[in-house]
């Protein structure tokens, strides 16, 4: 590893203002960044972790009712603490393994936008909000393909707020050696809408399946969506899976969850 | 200075706080049990307890660890009085070239301090990230049942 400089705030202000030197970037679990550091396909001068910053850790509600998931919380205290809403406490419960868990966190999985990642998908399923240091983002604005968000240089999530559905459920098929998603569908059914997002499948990163959308909005069932399916174009090819294999799977895995929603 | 605890002693370091915790274990305190297997967090050998809760010690700051617990395989017990996963792990004989075997014992230890009757599915589970290139992992599973009874015996 090479040698880079390491700061550990203790407020969100004091981070934006580390933030703001030459090549700083933030650091939350570590679990993506520092493996990407010593293979040397990021470089950063300065770390700033996150870890010290008590307004940016735990699970609470707010006055609407939304679940709100402080930007360095760890997959783990998801897991534990996010029973208010059982499928994206499942999510996080099963995002890679426990040594991982421990450390990674929703905040650094949301800004790196790993086409694969598990978050993703049900950030853009329920329909969230991630809030940063200086403003706030839809998650239909906040992913812009795969590895690019909206974040601005130096901009920290401070935290994601949830509106929680009626029902829904994340299904993935996974990879078993990295445990990220080969395809994973998040389903989240609410009194008006019902919202489909697929991760793991597309070049661009997790995508609404609104075609899925529009049938599961009038009938919530799996059958709604039989002989419905998404083109193979533009969807990850490698040694894990054809395209065709897994534009297949998003039609299985999508009934797979609304069956499993109930 | 960074102040933290490893084993349950106290150390003081005024080494950068960029350096891995591994490196410090293993070149700064000599705790080599903890091992170096790939350095970028897919293998699981340098699994350590911080606060507790199972790591990669590989992953981790220094810089980030002011006030921490620390606990590395060293704790669990010595040759003349191993603990019991460890005593399970001899009565396996689950070890074949060794190299994975303190981050395994490490993982199977937080789990067991979380689910103290695990059964596979969930030794699977929670041990998926530690791999072994020797392929231990049935007597691995079947350790951690033996060490769930040992210590279920030893709470008795
Ligand atoms: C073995 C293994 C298996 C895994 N399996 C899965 C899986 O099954 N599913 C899955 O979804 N993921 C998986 N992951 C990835 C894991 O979830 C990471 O923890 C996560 O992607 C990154 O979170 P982090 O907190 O570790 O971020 P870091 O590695 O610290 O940072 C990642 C990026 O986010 C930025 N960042 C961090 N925090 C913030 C913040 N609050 N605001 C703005 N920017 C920030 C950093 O600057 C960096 O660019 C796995 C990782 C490993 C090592
Ligand atoms: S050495 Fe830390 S995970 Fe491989
Ligand atoms: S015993 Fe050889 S790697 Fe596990």
């Amino acid at each position: 590893m090479y040698n880079f400089d390491f700061v550990r705030p203790s407020s969100v202000k004091d981070a934006v203002d580390a933030l703001g030197a030459e090549e700083a970037q933030a650091l939350g679990g570590g679990q993506t960044l520092i493996p990407t550091m010593k293979q040397r396909l990021a470089m950063p001068a300065k770390l700033v972790s996150l870890t010290g910053i008590a307004e940016l850790q735990g699970v609470g509600r707010d006055d609407s009712g939304a679940l709100v998931i402080g930007g360095a919380t760890t997959h783990a205290t998801v897991e534990r603490e996010a029973g208010d809403y059982p499928a994206l406490a499942e999510l996080a419960h099963h995002i890679g393994d426990p040594a991982v868990r421990n450390r990674g966190t929703i905040g650094g999985s949301l800004a790196n936008n790993d086409p694969s990642a598990c978050y993703p998908a049900a950030v853009l399923g329920t329909g969230a909000t991630v809030v940063t240091s200086n403003r706030e983002i839809a998650a239909d604005d906040f992913f812009e393909g795969m590895f690019t968000t909206a974040l601005e240089d130096g901009e920290i999530i401070t935290a994601v707020r949830f509106p929680i559905p009626q029902v829904a459920n994340y299904q993935k098929f996974e990879q078993p050696a990295s445990r990220f998603a080969l395809v994973g569908v998040f389903v989240a059914k609410f009194s008006d809408a019902v919202r489909v997002a697929v991760t793991g499948a597309s070049e661009e990163g997790v995508f609404r399946w609104s075609e899925a959308e529009a049938a599961l909005s009038s009938e919530f069932t799996p059958s709604a969506v039989e002989g419905l399916g998404v083109s193979p174009d533009g969807m990850i090819s490698d040694l894990h899976g054809s395209a065709a294999y897994r534009a297949h799977l998003v039609g299985v895995l999508t009934k797979r969850a609304v069956a499993a929603a109930g | 200075m960074i102040r933290f605890t490893v084993n349950g002693a106290q150390v003081e370091t005024d080494l950068e706080p960029d350096t891995p915790l591994l490196w410090f274990l293993r070149d700064t305190l000599k705790l080599t049990g903890t091992k170096y297997g790939c350095g970028i967090a897919q293998c699981g050998a340098c699994t350590v307890h911080l606060d507790g809760f199972a790591t990669r010690s590989c992953q981790m700051q220094i810089g980030d660890l002011e006030g921490a617990e620390v606990i590395t395989i060293e704790h669990q017990g010595t040759p003349e009085a191993p603990g019991p996963v460890q005593q399970a792990w001899i009565e396996h004989q689950v070890a074949q070239c060794g190299y994975c075997q303190s981050g395994q014992i490490m993982a199977a230890a937080a789990l067991l301090a979380e689910v103290p009757a695990p059964d596979d599915t969930q030794i699977d589970d929670a041990l998926s990230g530690n791999l072994c290139r020797c392929g231990t992992y049935p007597r691995i599973r079947a350790a951690v049942q033996r060490a769930a009874e040992l210590m279920r015996e030893e709470g008795q």
